[in-house]
């Protein structure tokens, strides 16, 4: 598949991101310039984690009034593949095409570290491909990763099974003490109605170097990759 | 020649209130040849305060050594060390400190420092790569460290995560010496193409001399001053002189400059630190021999109503000083549009060594970049040290003073609860350690931070050390100990020792006794970093830390903190702190002694600070670790962790938890038991042996002679020492987990 990433100022994944859809997953992948407004032909787009503009009004705030968003947005409403991860997904929330919002993690503290995560949606590209049989550990690093939407458009995504991952413990329990940020129903990861756009806080790039040891980030990409794929 | 004579009035007061001494002021006439004006004087002050000039530690700084094979430029010629790690790669490396600017303002003071030590490195046109810091603080149950805390580590963390670097390792002591004046060593390394490295030197006259980044404020006026005087109850007025950080400014500068960087439109660029204009134009200038004609009033600024003397000395971050080829002006000016920054020509490059600030046309100051700069007509002092009565009441420490502890399961705990030794998890998970995807150490930590070079067999191994509880018991011995603890952190990472940078924090240098300690220290530097060949390629001094109080002065401990970079030749070479299975040998190279001395254990469990260094010896330590590197490169070892704080039981319970394996072993009934366990004599490695590999590890051993000993083996999850049971690994895990936060209410 052909993969644009997008670079606003302050993002600080997107040389991962390319390095993991280039180098790990053998993509092909062209940069996007938030001062550009064509997208080009690509088949997804990808927004990066980091801290864009800064980020200090609020997470992601600013970054959907840039140019290239306003083309994104037409790009997911015909559509078209987009994936946000943690600012990315933070960006995709605040331009309203993901539901719900990211808050200040409970803590009030940045949390970086690994976390176990369990696939959920069936229906969504980057979870349908994993099993149920294990956990899968993502790296996370954000201050503002706490999930909510209201008990509603829960329920409807529930229904609409747009739930792509919920934080777990190494044995796959759902619980209070597994959730690192007190996101609601610990919630890591979500899609829109469509199942088009998704977004998520744990950076499954980070995952994905065997000199690493830990490649649980490719399974995430592999199952996204052979089902947008044959769709798109 | 004509000078604009600026209010407020020129006389030795105004000399002395800026913190020049009565001679220096003298010497300033001298040199200019007529009284210098405030903006001068201004000039001169800053220039020759202890922080630019070094002028109180660098006739010892001269004796240390400075050649090695890697080096690719002179220490203190660029912004930062640089080695060279092969594949046309370079690597730039430095530690700097930002100590006073911490204790006042614990966010804005750490986080400047992170800016400004990442500076240093992409100034020179290296990409940062990985950071590390080390960090010392009072008592953790303490209400003012509790805040230095969250402060310091919060401003960490705001800046190099937006900035987007990783946070790979560090360190974090607690000693009540540092309760007023924390230490905030920050440390950064970058990648540069050999061919591209950009260097602090302006040359060409008329070549066009620009300011690049953030709009310049008032903030940090005389923050290099500020610096190079003891902390009293006062300072609190100085917090002006704290800067203010702004790592998205920061973010784009760097981009901006590896942009430009590609480019060959560049002459030379510094970025603006401590005196900010003032030191970058004077700094490019001697070292480029030529001088430079500045016109401030094109500076751009944050307040409208700012002095010229003001411009020249605020220490607004995120700001760089370029001189730029003429004719290719343009090119530079798009890269930096583009990226939304300030880029403005102030001035150009001119012949001769003056440097002349213009306001509106008019000249406001004249000086030789020359008699500003350290190396040229800045100020050197001999200071005159004597030993302090203490160093020798220590050496009569006596272990049989110890009463042997009956209940050593109940010390082994408390051990693992000791703010020195419990696990760093809850500050160093608000770091954000793995953006960029080289931290190697996430899945498999080491005892030095290893870092992936992609695309290459190789990898960096880095680490930051000081045990400052020993460089106060012995300073020569102590910071010996130093290099040697980074050397070996490197070497049981699988890494060989390159190149150190320091940076040196002590008291009042007029203080004959803080002196005495800075004298030892250098000499003890100089001694371990000539054997294990790691020359010292720069870092920075830090006086004055100390607090005055009411009825008396508080040094901190005498802390030279070493960052270390070492090479690891083959990623196959990379080893792990963690048990690998059980059934494993486990052995240690090295050998016991009957040393409690300065650990951790006599300091906090016993009470009894005054005693000596720990056994030390250097010829040991290099064989050892010869021995230890060449056994890795041979593939015999599983795992290696070097036993450091709180001794043997700490260093083989941290090869525990990291992996949820326990471990049998045999006392050696020559040592006290308490030494045994919890002693801190050096040069000691512990190394686990897969069974099958045993026979060529014992050949290997006996080729050198290095004293070693079998410990016992690896178990599935038990403790058990001279078969005793001692419970299991996660009774010690979960108290080594949560005693840090517990102590610090967070």
């Amino acid at each position: 598949m052909h993969f644009g990433v997008i670079t606003f100022p302050g993002s600080n994944c997107d040389q991962d991101m390319i390095y993991t859809l280039e180098t790990t997953l053998g993509q092909k992948v062209s940069t996007l310039w938030h001062k550009d407004s064509e997208l080009g032909d690509i088949d997804v787009v990808v927004l990066p984690g980091g801290f864009s503009y800064g980020d200090y009004l609020r997470s992601g705030a600013i970054a959907r009034f840039s140019p290239i968003m306003q083309s994104v947005i037409e790009f997911a409403n015909k559509g078209g593949w987009v994936i946000g991860v943690c600012n990315g997904f933070q960006i995709l929330c605040e331009t309203g095409l993901l539901p719900g919002a990211l808050m200040h993690n409970s803590s009030h503290r940045f949390i970086c570290k690994n976390v176990e995560l369990k696939a959920v949606s069936k229906k969504n590209a980057i979870s349908a491909g994993l099993t149920q049989e294990q956990t899968y550990t993502i790296p996370i690093a954000h201050g503002e990763g706490k999930y909510f939407v209201d008990s509603d458009t829960l329920e409807q995504m529930e229904a609409n099974d747009q739930i792509l991952f919920r934080y777990c413990n190494a044995e796959g329990v759902v619980d209070e003490s597994s959730n690192p940020n007190g996101s609601l129903d610990n919630i890591a990861g979500v899609s829109n109605a469509g199942h088009n756009v998704i977004g998520m806080m744990p950076h499954p790039e980070r995952a994905a170097d065997a000199n690493l040891k830990n490649e649980d980030g490719v399974a995430l990409f592999r199952s996204f990759i052979q089902r947008a794929g044959k769709v798109g | 020649m004509s000078v604009h004579q600026s209010t407020p009035t020129v006389n030795l007061e105004a000399a002395k209130n800026l913190g020049l001494l009565p001679e220096e002021f003298e010497k300033i006439q001298s040199v200019l040849g007529r009284m210098p004006n405030f903006t001068e004087l201004s000039i001169y002050s800053a220039m020759w305060s202890e922080h630019c000039s070094y002028k109180n530690s660098i006739v010892w700084l001269k004796s240390l050594p400075k050649e090695g094979p890697h080096m690719l430029v002179k220490a203190g010629e660029e912004n930062a060390g640089l080695v060279d790690i092969g594949n046309g790669l370079g690597c730039a490396f430095k530690i700097e400190s930002h100590n006073h600017p911490s204790a006042l303002e614990p966010f804005q003071g750490a986080a400047t420092g992170v800016g400004g030590i990442n500076r240093d490195i992409f100034t020179m046109g290296a990409r940062p790569i990985a950071q590390l810091n080390s960090l010392r603080f009072g008592d953790p149950k303490d209400k003012r460290t509790q805040w230095l805390v969250k402060g310091v580590v919060k401003g960490i963390g705001s800046y190099g995560n937006s900035f987007g670097i990783p946070t790979v390792g560090g360190e974090t002591y607690f000693d009540e010496c540092y309760s007023q004046n924390p230490l905030v060593n920050a440390f950064s390394a970058g990648i540069v193409e050999t061919k591209n490295i950009i260097r602090a030197k302006a040359s060409g006259t008329g070549n066009p001399v620009y300011i690049i980044g953030s709009a310049t404020g008032k903030d940090g006026i005389h923050g290099a001053s500020f610096a190079s005087k003891d902390l009293n109850e006062d300072s609190a007025n100085d917090i002006p002189a704290v800067q203010v950080g702004d790592p998205f400014q920061e973010k784009l500068l760097l981009e901006a400059t590896m942009e430009l960087a590609k480019t060959d439109a560049l002459v030379g660029m510094q970025d603006m630190g401590a005196a900010g204009i003032t030191c970058s134009t004077s700094e490019m200038s001697a070292g480029g021999g030529c001088g430079m004609r500045i016109e401030l009033d094109k500076v751009p600024l944050r307040q409208s109503d700012m002095q010229p003397w003001e411009i020249l000395l605020s220490e607004s971050q995120e700001r760089m000083l370029a001189v730029v080829k003429k004719g290719r002006e343009a090119e530079v000016e798009a890269i930096f549009e583009k990226w939304d920054i300030h880029c403005v020509q102030i001035g150009e490059v001119t012949e001769g060594g003056q440097i002349e600030f213009l306001w509106k046309d008019e000249k406001i100051a004249q000086v030789l970049a020359e008699s500003l700069v350290l190396g040229g007509g800045a100020p050197v002092y001999y200071r005159e040290f004597r030993e302090p009565a203490y160093f020798k009441e220590y050496q009569n420490f006596d272990i049989q003073s110890v009463a042997e502890p009956k209940d050593l399961k109940e010390l082994a705990k408390k051990m693992m609860a000791l703010p020195n030794i419990a696990s760093k998890r809850f500050i160093y998970e608000q770091y954000d350690s793995m953006v960029g995807t080289v931290n190697m150490n996430t899945n498999n930590p080491s005892d030095a931070s290893i870092v992936n070079l992609k695309d290459s067999n190789r990898a960096l191994a880095m680490t930051v050390d000081c045990n400052s509880r020993y460089v106060h018991a012995n300073p020569e011995i102590g910071t010996m100990i130093a290099v040697a603890e980074a050397a070996r952190n490197i070497s049981c990472s699988g890494g060989v020792p390159s190149a150190v940078t320091n940076c040196l924090n002590f008291g009042n240098p007029y203080n004959p006794e803080v002196y005495w300690q800075f004298v030892g220290a250098i000499k003890g530097m100089g001694k371990a970093c000539e054997a294990f060949n790691t020359p010292v390629t720069g870092g920075n001094v830090s006086f004055y830390n100390q607090t005055v109080l009411k009825d008396r002065t508080e040094p901190v401990f005498p802390t030279p903190t070493i960052g270390m970079l070492g090479i690891i030749e083959d990623k196959s070479h990379c080893t792990s702190i963690p048990f690998k299975q059980k059934g494993d040998l486990i052995y240690m190279i090295g050998s016991s002694h009957n040393d409690i001395s300065s650990s951790q254990y006599l300091a906090h469990l016993v009470g009894v600070s005054a005693s000596p260094v720990p056994y030390f010896s250097l010829e040991e330590e290099l064989a050892n670790q010869e021995q230890l590197r060449m056994m890795i490169r041979a593939g015999i070892l599983s795992s290696a962790h070097d036993v450091s704080e709180g001794g043997l039981f700490v260093c083989l319970m941290e090869k525990s938890i990291h992996s949820d394996l326990g471990f049998d072993i045999t006392s050696d009934d020559s040592v006290r038991m308490d030494a045994f366990l919890f002693g801190e004599s050096q040069s000691r490695i512990v190394v686990t042996v897969n069974p099958e590999k045993e026979d060529s590890f014992l050949d290997l051993m006996m080729l050198n002679g290095v004293e070693f000993d079998l410990l016992g083996h690896v178990t599935k999850g038990s403790i058990r020492i001279d078969d005793e049971e001692w419970g299991m690994v996660e009774d010690y895990a979960s108290i080594y987990d949560s005693a840090l936060q517990n102590d610090l209410k967070a």
